[in-house]
């Protein structure tokens, strides 16, 4: 998937550029409709976000995460942006504003690789009241509170629930770089 | 800079979901753009996201590709561009559009009793208080308790609480059951940006400076 992003940004390669869109547009209408978004809204913002890595593919580098990591925060971003509409502050660049790459080593491809497979390992084998704040913060949008609220918990435990989710997919990759 | 105090992980959790209200936002936003360990820890809460949404059941889109391409190939030009960065600057970058570029430049509303601060504003759905706050050398802020959560990132001077003393791009990160007296730096006062999660007692806590000077 990487690779897709670097052949749009080193020549726009369309047919590159298809199979990403196949690929995450889809998954990205999903994770829009999970948070709220009506199936409009939903389509629309998979479209933008797709749009916007057409544009950014040059921005992409492997510190920015697995390719799906970067369509995550562009989506998430956007979403945001839509929400809120003009935020007076500035979210941060996706992937922050590190020099752009063209050329990731392959090595880093597969650390980012490695490093995806073992998040995703991670959330599957998390116990299911740790697993349910993370799913409530990344796919509902709730805040703390919300949680807490939507769980009828103390705060408190939401927060050592999360931190303690935090902990393991940490620990897990630890290693990696 | 030697950045020792950070964000909770849930609070950077909350973040990299796309979950934390907007005005708390702005800070973990400051701070990280100060904090490469907060940022590294952000990437790697990122990647949560995206193992989520990969695992999302996919819902057929129902325009074809060919239509974004065609809108994408209009915008031909590539985005490399980096964001504009100001010389000179004690402001973090993504806060500089709200803040300004330096914090000698800001035109501050004076509280009283050695305290000065100026609202900033959020977007019209957004919840929260989102505030500049400027204390002069040594003085001392009233005892507060916090409607919700309560995000503070020091700007430039510091100050000293029951939890420890807070630099330039430290976080206290304080939830509403924290009380706490943070007295500022007696040589070099201290500005902060304060985010809280709810309105009503963040103002208590200024109307308790102002109420004794007009007099209420």
């Amino acid at each position: 998937m990487a690779e897709l992003i670097n052949r749009v940004a080193a020549r726009g390669d369309s047919e590159a550029f298809r199979q990403l869109f196949q690929t995450f547009a889809p998954r990205v209408k999903s994770y829009m409709m999970r948070l709220g978004a009506d199936p409009t809204t939903a389509e629309e913002l998979a479209q933008e976000t797709l749009l916007t890595v057409w544009r950014k593919a040059g921005l992409y580098s492997s510190d920015k995460g697995s390719a799906v990591t970067w369509i995550f925060t562009i989506a998430r971003n956007l979403r945001i942006d839509r929400l809120r509409r003009d935020v007076p502050w500035q979210e941060l660049p996706e992937g922050h504003d590190e020099e752009a790459s063209n050329d990731m080593p392959p090595d880093e491809v597969v650390v980012e690789r490695e490093r995806q497979s073992r998040v995703q390992d991670v959330l599957t084998s998390l116990p299911p009241d740790q697993s349910e704040v993370v799913s409530l913060s990344y796919l509902e949008g709730l805040s703390h509170s919300e949680i807490a609220d939507r769980l009828k918990l103390p705060l408190g435990t939401v927060k050592s629930r999360m931190r303690l989710a935090y902990q393991k997919i940490r620990e897990a990759v630890e290693d990696l770089k | 800079m030697n950045i020792t105090q950070h964000p909770d992980s849930s609070t950077l959790m909350s973040y990299a979901a796309g979950s934390l209200t907007e005005a708390l936002s702005a800070v973990v936003c400051g701070h990280i753009a100060m904090c490469p360990a907060c940022a590294r820890e952000v990437r790697t809460l990122e990647a949560v996201g995206g193992a989520l949404m990969e695992r999302l059941d996919p819902v057929p889109v129902q325009q074809q590709s060919p239509l974004v391409i065609l809108r994408a190939a209009e915008a031909d030009n590539f985005d490399r561009a980096m964001p504009d960065t100001v010389a000179d600057t004690d402001v973090p970058v993504p806060l500089q559009r709200l803040v300004g570029a330096r914090l000698d430049d800001i035109r501050w509303r004076r509280l009283g009793m050695g305290v000065w601060h100026v609202p900033l504003r959020l977007s019209r759905a957004g919840e929260g208080d989102l505030r500049l706050l400027r204390v002069a050398p040594g003085q001392a802020m009233p005892d507060h308790g916090h409607g919700g959560a309560e995000l503070t990132l020091i700007l430039r001077g510091s100050y000293r609480d029951v939890f420890g003393d807070y630099h330039r791009g430290d976080v206290a990160d304080l939830d509403s059951e924290a009380e706490h007296r943070p007295i500022a730096d007696p040589e070099t006062g201290c500005i902060c940006l304060i985010a809280s999660e709810q309105r009503a007692r963040f103002k208590s806590l200024f109307g308790r400076i102002v109420q004794p000077l007009s007099g209420l």
